[in-house]
């Protein structure tokens, strides 16, 4: 090749790659710019908030204190994470002892019964939703923690995801604390949980995640105002003080915060965790 | 794979005492084997039972009564009576079409997402502030992000119409905003609460504002982590070796990536279509009530508002059920015409 056209070929490259660079960054500030506007406007006084100025002339941080005084906010932060947090250690305990016995044991169908408990993620979650809170009526469980944190706590999915981590643990190390006399009980709790802590830290994410902003299950069971959830809080926030659009911003904005906190420190988990969860088991 | 199976083999040509001793303790060891594995399934396995299973089939079975928990008729075996009725229910075809409306995002958001998985996969500096930046919408997606757009999407005092007005102001285009979440109008033109076509209807209108809006959320989400995950799995030769043979970028991506993406890109799709049939209830519960004229009303808030406004929990199983059956045969179809294509 000639100097001339090795020349071309690297400016070439230098221009597609000022190309590409500019393409992410235009994508980004689209990404970015309801969020900072959200951010703007929960600063703003009503009056700014509709005015195209994208700065606030005078900064009001009073408005994040004014939600507070206005709605239980405290209290819907609580009780979000007060459940979250109960769904996510009940998930995580049952899901990773039914994925021990998919992956770790062998009896007869296993595979079969999985395929068929797999087969349960496909049915949409209305055709269990109406039964469920039927049965919620009729256990007096309707407007309660139990009522919230319950139904949330078996899912098929985190035996899945859990499923595929301690599929890839060698067997012959359990074959190993086998023959030196170690029970089941003993070989899952020393060898295989620690062995599968990325995947469990993962599936505490994605649960903790999904309760945290879990919408419909909350909706439906919880009538009384002191048992409100961030989503549910923010929904009837919305449509009582719907004209107050920084006070409805600055509760968005504290909504969000503890989502982008958890993101930053398990980034790293949640890139493999979904890439993981489409890999067929 | 299984160490019993290969133990057997070994076992088989012993004969005689040993061979039977081995045997009864390998059937022992399997029984252990069982009884433990049902140890270690039971308390997961009794959650699924009540709050799966259970529920499956009773909803199933509560499909054929008329069960209100209003108690404002007499409960009674109804036979095919609710899917008679939904049948003939005008509405029911309105909110199909419009859950059939929303699909239109699926493949704009997929080709997004492998669009910037493309661009982010070529070791450029950033990278994973890119990413980051782009997943921020789907991570946080929710109520929150809901009232955010209501508000950017709110025709007067909103700043995408206000940026509209603007630019229309200083170009001297003399367009004007449309009225996004309240305005019936729509790309396809269909008409309100009636399953045709009329011209009066098309512009942009409260079901595009969704699905800008889910594009927005999706596109940078775990569908373009996915195909990340598929490109950085792409075998090398075969890109050099059909760069060697003279092809092109585009050639490249036809022939060699988007072959080889085929088994992600099906999971993609199989995965948007499920969550899309039955999607559109929080959209429509946020941001417009299902309004305005029911436009934004889908089969999965047409279910809730018969359930859970009104009661009639024994015509909202059998709705929902109709709507599983549904997910369940274009899932089935999916899959046919997707193993065709994976398989070349």
């Amino acid at each position: 090749m000639g100097a001339t056209a090795k020349k071309r070929t690297n400016r070439r490259k230098k221009a597609s790659l000022i190309i590409s660079h500019l393409v992410l960054i235009i994508i980004a500030l689209t990404m970015l710019t309801p969020f900072i506007w959200m951010v703007l406007a929960s600063f703003k006084s009503l009056e700014e908030v509709e005015q195209l100025r994208p700065l606030p002339s005078i900064w009001h941080p009073e408005n994040y204190a004014q939600v507070f005084q206005q709605v239980a906010f405290a209290r819907y932060y609580f009780n979000s994470v007060f459940v979250a947090i109960w769904v996510t250690v009940l998930t995580c305990f049952t899901s990773s002892m039914a994925a021990f016995a998919f992956s770790r044991l062998k009896w007869k169908h296993r595979d079969t019964i999985f395929k068929l408990y797999l087969g349960t993620m496909m049915i949409p979650g209305v055709v269990t939703m109406i039964p469920n809170y039927t049965l919620m009526v009729k256990l007096h469980m309707l407007d309660s923690f139990t009522g919230l944190i319950l139904p949330a706590a078996f899912t098929a999915f985190g035996v899945f995801l859990l499923r595929q981590f301690m599929m890839s643990i060698p067997p012959a190390l359990d074959e190993a604390a086998t023959i030196d006399g170690a029970s089941f009980w003993q070989i899952f709790v020393e060898i295989i949980l620690p062995l599968s802590r990325a995947g469990i830290v993962t599936l505490a994410i994605f649960t903790f995640l999904g309760t945290y902003g879990s919408f419909y299950w909350p909706l439906i069971l919880v009538k009384s105002q002191h048992l409100r959830t961030l989503p549910i809080g923010m929904l009837y926030f919305d449509s009582a003080y719907g004209r107050q659009t920084n006070l409805i911003m600055a509760a968005s904005v504290m909504n969000i915060v503890p989502l982008i906190a958890i993101f930053v420190a398990g980034q790293k988990f949640l890139v493999k965790g979904i890439q993981l969860g489409a890999v067929k088991g | 794979m299984n160490p019993n199976y290969s133990q057997n083999a070994d076992t088989t040509s012993t004969t005689g005492v040993t061979a039977i001793l081995s045997r009864i303790m390998r059937v022992k060891a399997r029984k252990t084997q069982l009884l433990s594995a049902l140890g270690f399934l039971t308390p997961n396995f009794i959650g699924f039972l009540i709050f799966t299973a259970g529920p499956v089939l009773f909803s199933l079975v509560i499909a054929f009564s008329n069960w209100n928990l209003q108690r404002t008729v007499t409960f009674q075996w109804v036979g095919f009576d609710n899917f008679v009725h939904l049948f003939h229910d005008q509405q029911f075809w309105v909110y199909m079409v419009n859950t059939g409306y929303f699909l239109i995002g699926i493949p704009v958001s997929i080709a997004g997402s492998l669009a910037l998985a493309i661009l982010l996969n070529q070791n450029l500096k950033g990278m994973t502030i890119y990413r980051t930046l782009f997943y921020l919408p789907s991570f946080t997606a929710g109520v929150a992000l809901m009232i955010l757009w209501k508000n950017l999407y709110n025709p007067e005092f909103g700043p995408i119409n206000a940026v509209i007005e603007e630019v229309s102001r200083v170009l001297q285009l003399g367009i004007h905003g449309p009225q996004w979440l309240i305005s019936t109008r729509n790309l396809l033109g269909i008409d309100v609460e009636q399953v045709r076509l009329v011209i009066q209807q098309w512009g942009l209108g409260a079901r595009d504002a969704i699905i800008i809006m889910g594009i927005w959320t999706a596109i940078g989400g775990s569908n373009m982590l996915l195909y990340i995950a598929a490109l950085t799995n792409l075998p090398e030769e075969l890109v050099e070796a059909a760069q060697l043979d003279g092809a092109g970028k585009w050639q490249v991506f036809k022939n060699v990536t988007w072959p080889q993406l085929a088994p992600t890109t099906f999971f993609i799709v199989v995965m948007s279509f499920i969550g899309g049939l039955q999607g559109g209830f929080e959209q429509a519960r946020v941001m417009t009530n299902g309004g305005p004229a029911g436009t934004t009303t889908t089969i999965s808030y047409y279910i809730y508002t018969k359930a859970f406004e009104q009661f009639q929990i024994g015509y909202a199983s059998a709705v929902s059920w109709v709507l599983f059956a549904i997910i369940f045969a274009i899932t089935l179809v999916n899959w046919k015409l997707g193993n065709k294509e994976v398989s070349y």
